[in-house]
């Protein structure tokens, strides 16, 4: 609507609106889905796919057209939106946001192509393509309403993907998921209109506009940390940190495997990164005056996640759990204020999703293959399917931070970061470390191991088209666990500017970028 | 002889044009479909709808006129002519044309079409901008009175339904109840200030600063309070709204939880911030309780009910609430700044066209006897009808406040303005209880999305999309959505309605 004409602004301004397309790409897309006619249903499918891809190539370019050392936004559009409300359109990307945007620009198609809805193709893709415009919305809003209008709206697809192509309990979890996330949004809305209200007084006028309100704000301390608190709830349910928790597990094991996937590889991250782009940047000090408090509600996550991961009995269950382990670590990177523990915290976000990403839509392939997850159930599948088992191999020993392979360049720069600035935390998480490999490992001896009986003898091999789909998560989590360089290279500039902006002493010096450079 | 020497006041007929044209309207339509036989089908209705139309044109030129002269007072300073009376109108007149589209087919499905309801309409029509126009407290109640007998006619109009007969009879004892309340707080408040035009009331605090009979007005404000309450449904006078709305035809249900509480509202500001700006210290706390109690009953109590039109009623209750918040901040601005009166005016608009679209899918859902209103009834209707279901979900989300949506717009102009005016607690309360009331939505989602048809289900009457209520139905849905999208031209409009034609005071 008034978003495409903004589109048409900025290409007569000759320059290409290359995030509004990202957005309005797969909102296309989804509307098109919808309007293919009865008699074609083939072109559902193809449509869903074509405008997914190309909104991941898009990204992709962008991607190539990212100027490397950078710390501001780049590709920045904005225009007026309401303007009696001071709210623009206004996208930008930095390489805080750069890499979760290809992420999730990459990971829909995949997730599309990774699993079929088994009934009701067409409104399943289109709500698949809503939520993805949502998603890339919301890491490439640079307005604090338009930010929250992502934010929310992601809700109503992610809602009905669970509830009308989930398990056996999906309503119920489809449920909980939106009345928590709405719970903590609640708190989000009046912290945002506050915020703008009170900084009216140094701004000199009502605007929404994120740049100018961390440039501008001026608010007192006591005030901040109010208004940190309304924000810091919402992203608390979005990551989810400890004790506001509880409907992940429910959400993820429910939902179907392309929600599944997209749940915990994207919108998780609207969580944290939330903290990093509005909580901390809006409100520093703030932000490190309730440090104490995420650092340990971070490290309870890493903890607790690890113990309930061991304990589950279902396949899909463990990698849920396993999230909240895995956000507890990115959360104390994001706490510990060091360049190093933040990059890490970024760069984990990435690895998370790709790694716990298509965990998913493996334990989905051995759900569609056995039509149950039961741990119990499973057995010696390595004899029946190797290369299945492989596979598994390598996304899981990335999960579980393995050297050489993604998760451990994440985890290690946390770790090694926060032990600076947060010591005691840091050492009782890397015990987190540990577990992870428990958790993971001793399922995988349940399920893969032993003696295939009479069910599980006749489980399918990996086939192409799976092997297809898979390859470019295999391929990513090896090529940043070898040579992370390239995305760091990309994301400290950023993260360096937020500590600075931050007015945070950066204890750990840049340790990956000093060696390598003379 | 005794008036012979009494001059009336000067008239400027065309100020009244809205109204002279729903008058007109109304009564030729029951006067000429009395006098010839029935006409052909819709006419009734679209004549109606015409009507509503006409008088709204009327409304937008006298808007456009407002620009070049100042807002006034009409017949002897009994009427206000400004930018508030004529958004309430159109806010109105909006009600009346979606509910005579809705309530075409609905009468003739159940073998009761007529001219009387859409007269009724008008009438009532005319009682509720008479109110939104009032400034005068005796005037407000006879705006007041007109629009609510209609609506107790109106309530009992389908014959042949008891509930309908029982919806009527309760609107009308308790309705008159409250009109007595309000009745006997204009009589205080005459008592105390002298007068019961708003110029007098708001000139004899002026003129006596000290104000001796302080106490008999404070009684008279709780007593109008407690009967523009009851109008609006707000807690603890909503008690009558399940069962009204439950009972009473669905259509006409969708005028009362629009066009009535508009002109409750709309006569609540005038009261309130527009002539007892004076005593806003004292009628705002009890503004915020009533705020509070009514966002928490509203939410609440809809959660355990299984009937959606009990549900709705309900959640009507819960957007009270809301609207209070713009009431409560419009006191603390005195309404001559901030956001709280064009956030409580907006609102009204906004929710008016939402829920007519909403009962508007539930009368078609109702099936012929308006009986089938129980959440069990609109199990699969998106296999059934996906586009109906579509426009439902649309109208349910926008009630939630998703983004987007018309909803959305509305809760956030209200929550903006209490925060612009510091009452943070209220506005974390509303968002909370915005949460409590999303569950009622999505269990009407769940049913009309993710339950499949059980048995017995094949047996029933298939649902039926007729053509002036789908058209209702998708002027309805495209509102909510471009609202929600592009919002800035009504946020503009409705930035105006603070221009009163009084001397607003406080602030």
């Amino acid at each position: 609507m008034s978003a495409s004409l903004l589109a048409a602004q900025e290409l007569v301004g000759g320059r290409f609106p290359i995030l509004t397309a990202l957005i309005l790409v797969p909102a296309i897309g989804a509307l098109a889905v919808v309007l293919v006619s009865k008699r074609r249903p083939e072109f559902v499918k193809l449509l869903a796919l074509l405008s997914s891809i190309f909104t991941g190539a898009i990204s992709v370019w962008m991607l190539a057209s990212f100027k490397t050392g950078e710390a501001g936004f780049q590709f920045t559009s904005k225009h007026e939106w309401i303007n009696a409300w001071g709210i623009s359109w206004h996208l930008g990307v930095d390489g805080i946001s750069l890499f979760l945007v290809v992420l999730t620009a990459v990971l829909f198609p995949l997730a599309i192509l990774a699993a079929d809805p088994h009934h009701d193709e067409k409104p399943y893709l289109a709500w698949l393509l809503l939520l993805e415009a949502g998603v890339l919305g919301s890491f490439l809003s640079l307005d604090l309403f338009l930010f929250f209008v992502f934010f929310e709206i992601v809700l109503v697809p992610m809602y009905f993907l669970i509830g009308g192509w989930g398990y056996d309990k999906r309503v119920y979890a489809a449920t909980k998921f939106f009345l928590y996330t709405m719970f903590g949004s609640a708190f989000m809305l009046v912290g945002i209109i506050a915020t703008v209200y009170i900084a009216k007084a140094h701004v000199g006028h009502i605007t929404f506009d994120l740049i100018e309100l961390a440039d501008k704000g001026g608010f007192a301390a006591s005030t901040s940390r109010w208004l940190f608190f309304a924000f810091a709830v919402a992203f608390a349910v979005k990551v989810p940190l400890f004790p506001l928790h509880t409907w992940l597990p429910d959400a993820h094991t429910q939902s179907p495997t392309a929600g599944s996937v997209v749940l915990a590889g994207v919108m998780l991250k609207l969580g944290t990164y939330g903290f990093l782009r509005f909580g901390i940047y809006l409100f520093p000090q703030a932000a490190r005056h309730s440090r104490a408090v995420f650092l340990t509600l971070a490290v309870i996550g890493i903890l607790y996640g690890a113990i309930a991961a061991a304990m589950q009995k279902d396949l899909k269950r463990v990698v849920a759990y396993s999230s909240v382990a895995h956000l507890g670590f990115i959360v104390l990177g994001t706490f510990a204020f060091t360049s190093q523990s933040v990059s890490g915290g970024v760069l984990q976000m990435i690895n998370h999703g790709v790694s716990t990403g298509a965990l998913f839509i493996l334990v989905g392939w051995i759900y569609e293959r056995r039509h149950t997850r039961e741990i119990k159930a499973l057995k010696g599948l390595q004899k029946v399917a190797p290369v299945f088992a492989a596979a598994f191999t390598i996304v899981m020993l990335s999960s579980i931070g393995v050297p050489g392979l993604n998760g451990f360049v994440g985890e290690f720069l946390i770790l090694i970061g926060s032990f600076l600035t947060a010591r005691w935390w840091t050492v009782v998480a890397a015990s987190g470390v540990i577990l992870a490999a428990l958790y993971l490992l001793w399922a995988y001896q349940r399920v893969f191991h032993g003696e295939p009986d009479e069910d599980n003898a006749t489980f399918p091999e990996l086939r192409w088209k799976e092997g297809a789909v898979l390859l470019p998560f295999i391929a990513a989590i090896v090529f940043v666990g070898v040579y992370p360089k390239p995305l760091l290279d990309r994301i400290e500039p950023s993260v360096k500017a937020l500590i600075t902006h931050g007015g945070y002493t950066d204890r750990g010096s840049v340790i990956v970028n000093a060696e390598e450079q003379p | 002889v005794i008036g012979a020497d009494f001059v009336g006041p000067s008239i400027d007929w065309f100020a009244l044009t809205p109204l002279l044209v729903l008058l007109g309207g109304g009564l030729t339509l029951l006067v000429a479909a009395a006098l010839t036989p029935a006409w052909p089908k819709r006419a009734y209705a679209w004549v109606t709808v015409a009507v509503a139309l006409g008088a709204m044109v009327m409304t937008f030129i006298n808007w456009d006129n407002l620009s070049d002269s100042k807002p006034r007072f009409l017949i002897g300073n009994e009427l206000s002519w400004d930018a508030f009376s004529m958004f309430g109108t159109i806010t109105i007149l909006v009600a009346v044309a979606l509910a005579s589209m809705i309530t075409d087919d609905y009468l003739r499905r159940e073998g009761m079409e007529g001219p009387e309801v859409y007269g009724l309409y008008l009438m009532s029509a005319i009682g509720g901008i008479v109110m939104v126009m009032s400034n005068d407290l005796v005037v407000l109640f006879l705006g007041l009175e007109t629009l609510s007998i209609s609506l107790y006619v109106l309530a009992a109009s389908h014959r042949k339904r008891i509930e309908s007969q029982e919806s009527g009879l309760k609107y009308f004892v308790l309705g008159g109840f409250s009109s007595a309340f309000f009745l006997y707080g204009v009589a205080l408040i005459y008592g105390g200030t002298g007068s019961t035009n708003f110029n007098g009331i708001i000139a004899t605090f002026d003129k006596v600063p000290v104000h001796r009979n302080d106490a008999i007005v404070l009684v008279g404000i709780a007593l109008l309070l407690v009967g523009l309450s009851f109008k609006v449904s707000a807690a603890p006078f909503h008690v009558w709204t399940p069962d009204v709305y439950q009972g009473a035809p669905t259509p006409v249900t969708a005028f009362m939880a629009s066009a009535s509480k508009v002109a409750a509202f709309a006569a609540m500001l005038r009261v309130l911030v527009v002539a007892l700006p004076q005593w806003k210290d004292d009628w705002q706390p009890v503004i915020w309780t009533i705020a509070v109690i009514t966002l928490l009953v509203g939410s609440i109590a809809a959660v355990v009910q299984t009937n959606v039109k009990r549900m709705l009623a309900y959640s009507s209750v819960s957007h009270a609430g809301y609207i209070l918040i713009g009431v409560e901040a419009a006191g603390h601005a005195g309404g001559s700044t901030g956001q709280g009166m064009p956030s409580a005016m907006l609102y009204l608009l906004l929710y008016s066209v939402l829920v007519c679209g909403t009962f508007a899918v539930v009368t078609l859902v109702s099936r012929t006897g308006d009986a089938a209103t129980d959440l069990g009834s609109f199990r699969g209707l998106a296999k059934q009808k996906p586009l109906l279901a579509l426009a439902l979900t649309v109208f349910l989300l926008a009630q939630a406040g998703v983004p987007l949506t018309s909803g959305f717009t509305a809760k956030f102009g209200v929550i903006q303005a209490a925060v612009d005016e510091h009452s943070y607690a209220l506005a974390v309360i509303a968002m909370v209880t915005a949460v409590i009331s999303a569950y009622l939505y999505l269990r009407i989602m769940i049913s009309v999305w993710m339950s499949d048809s059980e048995t017995g289900d094949a047996e029933r009457e298939a649902i039926r999309v007729p053509f002036s209520t789908g058209v209702a139905i998708a002027l309805c849905a495209g509102f909510t959505l471009l609202v929600g999208f592009y919002p800035s031209w009504l946020i503009d409009a409705s930035d105006k309605v603070i221009q009163v034609a009084h001397p607003v005071i406080g602030g």
